[in-house]
C-alpha cells in the first residue's frame, strides 16, 4: 500500500474513498449498534439541518464533515445513550460531533503511515440548514452518503493541500 | 473483583457516559464514578480523595490527556493509579507517547465493552 504522501503526491484520493465508507460504517456499527446501508440514489439531497466537523492538521489537512436530519441526530443520540430519541435534546450536539470525531479518527487510522503526522480538532457543530459551506481546501474532496435508519446521512472529506 | 473508584476524563460528556456504561459492561464494579472534561479538572478532581482507575482521551481543550498523565505522576493522590487512554488517535506513535508518559493501555474509539474488558481488568488485575 501506498504511504499517504505517496497518495497525496499522486492525487490517487480515489482509493480512499472505501476506506472513509468502512470507517464511516464501523463507527455506526460499534458505538451505535446499526449498520449502516449504501444509499440508493446520490443525486439525494442529504438534509443539513445538522452539521459536525473535525478538522484535520499536518500531513494531511483538511475537515472531515458529517451531515444529516434533526430526527437523525436525535436517533444517533438515542442509539449511543441508549435513551429516548425524545430525551436526546440536551446531548445532541455533543452526539454527533463525537461521530464524527471518531469516523475522521478512524479513517486517519486506516491511512497506512499516517500516524501521528495528522493530529484532529475538537469537533463542532452547526444547527440549521441555511447556511453555505465555504470550505479552503484546494485539492478536492471525497464524499460518501450512506443511509442511517433509511434517511440519508452524507460524510465528506475536504482535502486542503 | 473489588470496588472500584474511577475517574473518566473526556470533553464529551456523551463519551463519558458510554466509558461508564462499558466499564459496568464489562463486569467492573463501580461504587463511585467521578468525570472530567479535561486534564486541569481531573487533576483538581484528584486532590480531596484518591481513585482506583483513570479512563483518559487525548484530545481535549485545556490540558490535553498525555499532559494529564505527565502531570498526574506528581499528585500524591494519583501514585501508581492506573491510566487508560480511550482515544481516536491510534497511531503506534500515540500509543508509544502516551505509555512512556505513564499510561498503562490504550483502547482506540470506537470500541467495544470486551475492549474496554480485555484492555482494563488486566491493568486492575495488575494494580492490585
Amino acid at each position: 500500500m501506498k504511504s499517504p504522501n505517496e497518495l497525496v503526491a499522486h492525487s490517487d484520493r480515489e482509493a480512499w474513498l472505501p476506506l472513509l465508507e468502512l470507517a464511516s460504517r464501523e463507527v455506526f456499527e460499534i458505538m451505535l449498534g446499526c449498520k449502516l446501508e449504501t444509499a440508493a440514489a446520490v443525486d439525494e439531497a442529504v438534509p443539513s439541518e445538522f452539521t459536525a466537523m473535525v478538522g484535520l492538521a499536518g500531513q494531511l489537512c483538511g475537515v472531515l464533515t458529517m451531515r444529516c436530519s434533526a430526527q437523525s441526530a436525535a436517533l444517533m443520540t438515542s442509539r449511543m445513550l441508549g435513551i429516548d430519541p425524545k430525551q436526546t435534546d440536551d446531548h445532541v450536539w455533543d452526539a454527533i460531533g463525537e461521530v464524527c470525531n471518531m469516523i475522521a479518527g478512524n479513517f486517519k487510522n486506516k491511512l497506512s503511515g499516517m500516524g501521528s503526522g495528522c493530529m484532529l480538532s475538537v469537533p463542532t457543530v452547526i444547527t440549521g440548514g441555511d447556511y453555505t459551506f465555504h470550505s479552503l481546501a484546494d485539492d478536492g474532496s471525497l464524499e460518501v452518503r450512506l443511509l442511517f435508519e433509511g434517511a440519508p446521512i452524507q460524510v465528506a472529506l475536504e482535502i486542503h493541500s | 473483583m473489588d470496588k472500584v473508584r474511577a475517574l473518566i476524563v473526556d470533553d464529551s460528556s456523551v463519551m463519558r457516559k458510554i466509558v461508564e456504561r462499558s466499564l459496568r459492561q464489562a463486569g467492573i464494579d463501580l461504587v463511585e464514578v467521578r468525570e472530567a472534561s479535561n486534564g486541569a479538572e481531573a487533576l483538581g478532581a484528584l486532590k480531596d480523595s484518591p481513585v482506583d482507575l483513570i479512563l483518559c482521551d487525548i484530545n481535549m481543550p485545556v490540558m490535553d490527556g498525555l499532559e494529564f498523565v505527565r502531570q498526574l505522576q506528581g499528585v500524591e493522590n494519583a501514585k501508581g493509579v492506573p491510566v487508560v487512554m480511550i482515544t481516536t488517535e491510534g497511531s503506534e506513535s500515540h500509543v508509544v507517547q502516551a505509555l512512556s508518559c505513564g499510561a498503562r493501555g490504550y483502547i482506540r474509539k470506537p470500541f467495544t465493552a470486551e475492549q474496554v474488558k480485555e484492555h482494563v481488568i488486566p491493568v486492575l488485575d495488575n494494580h492490585k
